[in-house]
């Protein structure tokens, strides 16, 4: 290993083959052009290229692959929601994430660990009944399942928290797991790199070109674009994109904080998540705890983070685990969702011509990742909307065809 | 925050009830205004008029603030100006 390390200090050049290419040019125009390298950009690109040979892309980040919204969140993958539309889309995510790592021959550390969201009062039981019957109705492993249930599969836990609020039961989710967020990005970009797809780090979008209705281009920081069709999937910088076009959306940006405890040896196998505590917590494989709590209460374009919330993120977490009293927090940071009104995303076509939105993803949007990639590739590339997609259009406001998907991040809402 | 009548109180004591806008009259509007009315917002980050309530004395007020760095520019009651 020192040896191997050496290498690395003596070699003039980066001496392991990277993870995709470094591309010093933009070219003058591309058949497509996707805003946005993170999760869902990417995977856009991938699908475009593999699944429609759709190669002449560029995907243009404005800062580096993976460093928004897809390296920030607590990468929880699971399809346990309220809604059919929220539950057929989320199902086949998860299918997808399964066969991820061969897909891409590199290791996501995808890990299925079984997900349970307790219940603290009698209203939230019936809800989660009311979860666990519409996924069973579709196929998907949901169950009801009582205290008794939840300290077998979680013996450190405090079923009292703390006298205050006494765990009833739980909605169980075997298929829930987690992923590596960094590598879903990593082998995206590498896949999508590998068949000939543009990647350009640093590389900001400052205005599109919209003649008579039809987007014609995109100009950034290193020259302007000719393109036929852009995708938009930056998240919580969306309305400043809108912006550009002239649309106008629902979105709110609020930032979501997150996190990381110093590693310790293994013990929590399940995912934990407490909507009336407002927590949610898993354990990776290095022996981190991860956790995240609800939304900041109001609009700020920022990721910055604060006391408030690590204070109150650790009590709620005491109330679960008491014993984690002495357990330090290494790391705190923060992500900015693109909330909507109604919980849903904001997918597929839009009144402008070769404009395509991925958005409105808020706090759930990492495990939608594969989906999302397949669904807007399929869009982009036929001008048509995807059948998994079609409720979730921008228009659906002005018709007044609300999704209302509550079950979509389980805290906070 | 300070609050135009209780001075300066924890963040945590307020709040926000999002941009002061001019209410339409609903049934002078298309279904189409009003939903945009309804539902739509202006999210680019920028220096934005918003109503505020300091919940311990649910004083309702309305604060200047900066939607990108979170610097709140002054507060101040209602004062009948709602646009």
């Amino acid at each position: 290993m020192p040896f191997r390390l050496l290498r690395f200090a003596l070699s003039g050049k980066y001496p392991e083959p990277r993870m995709f290419r470094d591309r010093n040019r933009l070219k003058s125009s591309y058949d497509a052009v996707i805003v946005g390298g993170g999760g869902h950009g990417l995977a856009a690109a991938y699908y475009l290229a593999r699944d429609y040979g759709m190669t002449n892309v560029a995907v243009l980040e404005k800062s580096y692959i993976g460093g928004g919204n897809t390296g920030r969140n607590t990468t929880i993958i699971r399809s346990n929601y309220l809604t059919a539309e929220g539950v057929k889309f989320y199902d086949q995510s998860v299918r997808l994430w399964q066969d991820l790592s061969q897909d891409f021959d590199l290791n996501l550390f995808y890990s299925t660990r079984g997900h349970f969201t307790l219940a603290h009062t009698d209203s939230a039981v019936r809800t989660m009944r009311w979860r666990a019957e519409v996924n069973k109705h579709y196929g998907i492993h949901s169950e009801l399942v009582d205290a008794d249930g939840v300290k077998q599969a979680c013996p450190q836990i405090d079923l009292s928290c703390g006298g205050h609020a006494p765990i009833l039961a739980a909605l169980y989710h075997a298929p829930g797991s987690i992923a590596r967020h960094d590598a879903v990005a990593w082998g995206y970009g590498r896949g999508a790199d590998q068949q000939g797809v543009e990647i350009h780090q640093q590389t900001e979008v400052l205005g599109i070109t919209v003649k008579a209705g039809r987007v014609t281009g995109v100009e950034t920081n290193r020259g302007e674009i000719a393109t036929p069709r852009v995708l938009c999937a930056v998240a919580g910088f969306t309305p400043r994109i809108l912006q550009m076009v002239g649309l106008r959306s629902p979105l709110s940006i609020h930032p979501l904080q997150a996190m990381v405890s110093e590693p310790m040896k293994p013990w929590l196998d399940p995912i934990i998540v407490s909507g009336s505590l407002h927590v949610y917590v898993s354990q990776t494989a290095r022996g981190e705890l991860v956790m995240g709590a609800s939304l900041d209460p109001y609009e700020l374009h920022s990721t910055r983070s604060t006391l408030e919330f690590a204070e109150g993120l650790a009590s709620h977490l005491l109330d679960l685990f008491p014993f984690l009293s002495h357990v330090n927090v290494v790391r705190q940071w923060a992500g900015m969702t693109d909330m909507t009104p109604d919980f849903a995303p904001i997918m597929g076509k839009t009144s402008i011509d070769g404009f395509y939105l991925d958005a409105g993803w808020g706090t759930w949007g990492f495990k939608a990742t594969p989906v999302c990639g397949k669904t807007m590739a399929y869009t982009v590339a036929n001008d048509r909307n995807h059948e998994l997609i079609q409720d979730f259009s921008l228009s659906r406001f002005a018709n007044y065809r609300l999704v209302g998907e509550k079950g979509a991040a389980s805290v906070g809402h | 925050m300070v609050c135009p009548v209780n001075g300066a109180r924890p963040v945590s004591e307020f709040v926000c009830w999002g941009e002061v806008r001019l209410m339409l009259d609903p049934n002078a509007v298309n279904d189409a205004t009003w939903a945009d009315y309804v539902f739509n917002r202006n999210s680019v980050p920028d220096i934005k008029r918003e109503w505020w309530c300091h919940t311990p004395s649910n004083t309702w007020f309305i604060a200047e603030r900066n939607t990108q760095t979170d610097e709140i520019l002054q507060t101040y009651l209602y004062n009948g100006d709602a646009a």
